[in-house]
């Protein structure tokens, strides 16, 4: 077994900045004993002396366009749940430890992925890629490489003498034991865990308690340590809310960027696709506008459905401005690549149809799409219509146009020449749209060949029908 | 000793960058038989050619100017290969083209205004998996046919355009460029423009008694 543990230290400003990032200095506010304290600064509040614990005047002061927020553990748990559907591709056994970590079974992975050093660059290339900062460590025990993300960045430690040689040299503070038994060891003469592991075991159960000991064995891997494993959901639904209204479709897209992004991530996780998604967007007073994002094929990439869920969205007139943006797709089926032949030439853009299909229908709406069918009906008007064709019915064996008319017109001037006719065309009493027609191939003045009818039994009247274009 | 030796007028003139206007060494057109064997005969490769845009100028609807290009969209959908109807005028009736040999399985249509249709067009013709693509766009001005014309050489794709024969004497930069116009109760065929053909007057040809 080997375990890593990938901390993400700025998960709770991720989350919480998540709809809408801050160009500027920015802080997150956490409540401390009914005191409004700060509880992670970005780089530029950093740089204006706004630091971890102050309070919030304290930090208005120092910096007065500091913009703030409250923290959003529920939406830190989607973001660390998200992250841990994101890891699902790399192992089969991934684990959550709220607030801000992750631990992930890499041991039977390593073969697949070509050692360590190639997986730990997948994690971190994908891992910047969604702009996720991290450390990491791996040992064979869980609750050591948790120690190890947070001492030592990077440290991969596949034997167990040296776990517990590295552990030896970690100070009491470091080593994840609650803060009184940390504060109760140090006030006794113990500086470095080496000092406390010499103790025999009945006296330091005395000291530190039955759950101090179960921790110190589980970081020296003398018991087993029983992670609960993450499961991908069955479907998905992210909803993020934003601070201020959002006009137009342009400031949309940086919430369904990430959206769009989560949800390839949970994709990744569960090896499948998504055929349909629903994108909700929340105005004032509860109304809502539904923007569907239907696929010909299922698919899982986060940019192809970024795009596609982009141009639906700017096609679609808003009623009022955004207040929140939901994502919602309830199935989620297999995904198969796409098969192409090795020695197949690739010309332009090497689309396959179904991509094409996307694309056209993406920017031109579902209705501008449609095949041609052929229906079993005498009656001209019947007998073609936009729909799934079939190779199962047969032609009529008399000569049709190639172009029909969508309603007949009466045809000015009369016709010059009958080439062709009469063809009585009589059908239809059955559902009330009787026909009764004599069909002709007629030559007009300019030398067009038309389709005409005369209704039956008269010699006035031509009514055009169809072009033999 | 000489170790470049003076090249011979022969090699001279096998290099690529020169073309002799002789019989024997007319440029490689990758063509799609039109299945009219006379027009065949008439057009550089022998039918429409491939990745290259063609421009078909009517007079009036019902000349026989789909005829004209019929028989080889049938043999493509035959072929499986994709057939795209963009922007018809009038309703393309399923007993004609599965009785001209259509599989209609592979004939999509698309319904657009003119901007759009140009566009869905090029996104066509670009994309590589459409045999050919028929567009009836007759307000399209030059820059978008020259588009047509790069959009069909890179997805190797067949590109027809249908537009009213005024613009016959309009500059255009379609490869092939055929008028089909009535008189004397018979369809006439002309060439109008073809790239890679040597004789300029081609004689009509007549296509329907």
């Amino acid at each position: 077994m080997l375990w890593a543990c990938l901390r993400f230290p700025g998960l709770a400003f991720s989350a919480a900045f998540a709809a809408t990032p801050e160009a500027g200095p920015s802080a997150l506010l956490d409540n401390r004993a009914r005191k409004r304290v700060i509880a992670a600064v970005s780089p530029e509040a950093a740089d204006a002396g706004v630091k971890r614990g102050q309070s919030l005047a304290a930090a208005r002061a120092l910096c007065p366009s500091l913009a703030v927020r409250p923290r959003d553990r529920a939406a830190e748990a989607r973001l660390l749940a998200e992250l841990a559907a994101w890891c699902y591709q790399f192992s089969g056994h991934v684990s959550l430890i709220p607030p801000n970590a992750l631990l992930m079974e890499a041991g039977a992975s390593l073969r697949l992925f070509d050692g360590w050093p190639v997986l730990a660059a997948r994690l971190k290339e994908g891992l910047a890629a969604q702009g996720h900062a991290y450390t990491i460590a791996a040992a064979p025990f869980a609750a050591a490489a948790w120690v190890f993300a947070a001492t030592s960045d990077g440290m991969v430690l596949p034997q167990p003498e040296g776990v517990v040689r590295m552990l030896g040299t970690l100070t009491l503070a470091q080593s994840g034991l609650p803060s009184s038994t940390v504060k109760a060891l140090s006030s006794m003469g113990f500086r470095r865990m080496d000092d406390v592991f010499r103790l025999p075991r009945p006296e330091l159960t005395r000291r530190i308690g039955r759950d101090g000991i179960e921790w110190l064995d589980r970081l020296r891997g003398h018991t087993s340590h029983v992670l609960p494993a993450w499961q991908p959901p069955a479907d998905f639904r992210q909803r993020i809310e934003f601070d201020s209204e959002l006009d137009g479709s342009q400031p949309l897209l940086f919430p369904l960027r990430r959206l769009t992004r989560s949800l390839a991530n949970l994709l990744a996780a569960r090896d499948g696709g998504v055929q349909r998604f629903v994108l909700t967007l929340e105005h004032a007073r509860g109304q809502v506008t539904h923007v569907t994002v239907a696929m010909a094929a299922p698919q899982r990439d986060a940019e192809r459905l970024f795009e596609l869920a982009r141009t639906r969205l700017e096609r679609t007139t808003l009623p009022a401005p955004a207040r929140g943006m939901e994502l919602h797709a309830e199935q989620l089926p297999m995904f198969r690549p796409p098969v192409r032949d090795l020695f197949e030439p690739v010309h332009g853009d090497g689309l396959d149809w179904p991509t094409l299909d996307e694309r056209l229908r993406a920017r031109l709406g579902d209705a501008a799409l449609r095949q041609i069918a052929l229906i079993a009906d005498h009656r001209p008007e019947r007998a073609s219509r936009y729909g799934t064709p079939t190779t199962l019915v047969l032609p009529e064996s008399r000569r049709r146009p190639l172009w029909l008319l969508p309603r007949p017109l009466i045809m000015r001037p009369d016709p010059v020449a009958v080439l062709a006719g009469p063809e009585r065309i009589e059908s239809g009493w059955w559902d009330g749209h009787d026909t009764r027609r004599d069909y002709y191939i007629v030559r007009t003045a300019h030398g067009q060949r038309a389709w005409a009818y005369l209704p039956s039994g008269t010699l006035d009247g031509w009514m055009l029908h169809g072009w033999f274009a | 000793m000489n170790a470049i030796a003076a090249p011979t007028l022969a090699q001279v003139l096998d290099h690529p960058g020169i073309w002799r206007r002789s019989a024997e060494r007319q440029p490689r057109v990758r063509a799609l038989p039109t299945g009219w064997e006379s027009l065949d005969a008439k057009l550089p490769g022998g039918g429409w050619p491939q990745g290259a845009l063609s421009e078909i100028l009517f007079e009036h609807d019902g000349l026989g100017e789909l005829d004209l290009v019929m028989p080889a969209l049938a043999t493509l959908t035959q072929e499986h290969r994709r057939v795209i109807f963009v922007a018809p005028p009038y309703l393309p009736y399923a007993p004609a083209l599965v009785a001209a040999g259509v599989d209609l399985r592979f004939l999509h249509e698309i319904h657009a205004g003119s901007t759009e249709a140009a566009w869905s067009m090029e996104q066509c013709l670009r994309s590589g998996c459409c045999g050919a693509v028929v567009g009836w766009l007759p307000d399209i001005d030059y820059r978008s046919l020259r588009r047509l014309q790069l959009a069909a050489e890179s997805g190797d794709a067949c590109a027809m355009i249908f537009r009213p024969a005024q613009h016959a004497a309009h500059n255009s930069p379609a490869a092939l460029r055929l008028k089909v116009s009535n008189s004397d109760e018979a369809t006439y065929v002309d060439v109008l423009k073809s790239r890679g053909l040597l004789t300029t007057t081609a004689p009509l040809l007549r296509m329907r008694a």
